[in-house]
């Protein structure tokens, strides 16, 4: 899932200081589940926006809705109807929704109410870790299903580098070294020898951010 | 929800009474209410009302005399921080050293 946490209050309370009436936008999908968007996030968030307004002893209109998706046309579609009501949209989707609704409503300024962080999955409940940076040529079926771009800080492919002790990453000793993984998972999977004697021929980021914005064309599907 | 509600609807202050530590019947639901009350104090902070507006407590449905000192406890307390600044409308509240906070754990 696309992992996002909340800005802090007071950052959301100057960007929406200049409106009384706005519309606050969760959405169901991956913010829901890492409870950074979701519907429950939208009631809290418009509950301390409307709290911090009376105590300015000003009001705050706030539409909440929550809907299935940011990232998909026709459910951004669902607020046409009122959102030329409102001064401004503050999206709790991760940073796609938050572009969808800039995009969809060009009149009305679409505001960040999170900061999207990462591509990941949850370690346990309140704890969520990162997993994969979306090069665009996955390679885990020749690491142990252990991503070197995601995991290596340094998105080695040759790893590990001389900043690896003791399974740790001179980065942050806390962080488990993603090559002593990959390494000990190979080892362990019996495929050490076949995989890792052979170099990793220089990388083509053309499919990662060093080939700009991308985009999936699938004629199959396409209308 | 239910404790920033209170606040956004005017409550002066709010205590939130959880059964005694290790004997919760819902296990572990008054450590978590305790985690939650600590968030709730630190939106608080940042909406500029005094966190100690909002407390927890702990104690049995056989403490009825227990009960009746922490109301007594909180209402003291409120009445010495004054109206909650929701009701007065004049801006964030000084808030002093965070004593009593509850750190997340």
């Amino acid at each position: 899932m696309i992992v996002a946490e909340a800005k802090p209050i007071e950052e959301v309370l100057e960007m929406i200081d200049r409106y009384d009436k706005i519309i606050l936008a969760g959405c169901k999908a991956c913010v829901a589940v890492c409870a950074a968007g979701g519907e429950k996030e939208v009631q809290l968030l418009a509950s301390a926006l409307r709290t911090a307004r009376k105590t300015a002893g000003r009001e705050l209109e706030i539409r909440e809705v929550t809907l299935e998706r940011q990232c998909d046309p026709e459910y951004v579609e669902q607020i046409r109807g009122f959102a030329g009501d409102y001064q401004a949209i503050l999206s709790i989707a991760c940073g796609v929704g938050v572009q969808y609704m800039a995009e969809h409503y060009q009149a009305i300024p679409a505001l960040p109410g999170l900061n999207t962080s990462f591509m990941g999955g949850s370690l346990e409940q309140g704890v969520w870790s990162e997993r994969c940076q979306g090069c665009g040529a996955c390679v885990l079926h020749l690491t142990g299903g252990i991503c070197p771009v995601t995991r290596c800080s340094k998105s080695l492919f040759n790893g590990p580098c001389g900043g690896s002790a003791h399974g740790k990453c001179e980065v942050n000793p806390e962080m488990e070294c993603g090559w002593q993984l990959i390494i000990d998972r190979l080892k362990a999977l019996g495929e050490f020898e076949a995989r890792f004697v052979e170099l990793f021929p220089v990388r083509d980021w053309s499919t990662s951010r060093d080939g700009g914005q991308r985009k999936i064309v699938r004629e199959d599907l396409k209308q | 929800m239910h404790l920033l509600k209170a606040f956004e609807e005017g409550m002066d202050g709010v205590f939130v009474a959880g059964c005694l530590e290790g004997e919760c019947h819902f296990l572990r639901g008054n450590l978590r209410a305790k985690k939650r009350v600590g968030h709730v104090k630190g939106i608080l902070t940042a909406l500029g009302i005094n966190p100690e507006r909002l407390q927890m407590y702990n104690l049995s449905a056989a403490m009825g005399g227990r009960f009746v000192e922490i109301a007594q406890e909180m209402t003291d307390k409120i009445k010495t921080l004054g109206p909650s600044p929701v009701n007065t409308g004049q801006g964030r509240e000084p808030v002093e050293a965070q004593e009593g906070e509850e750190k997340e754990q």
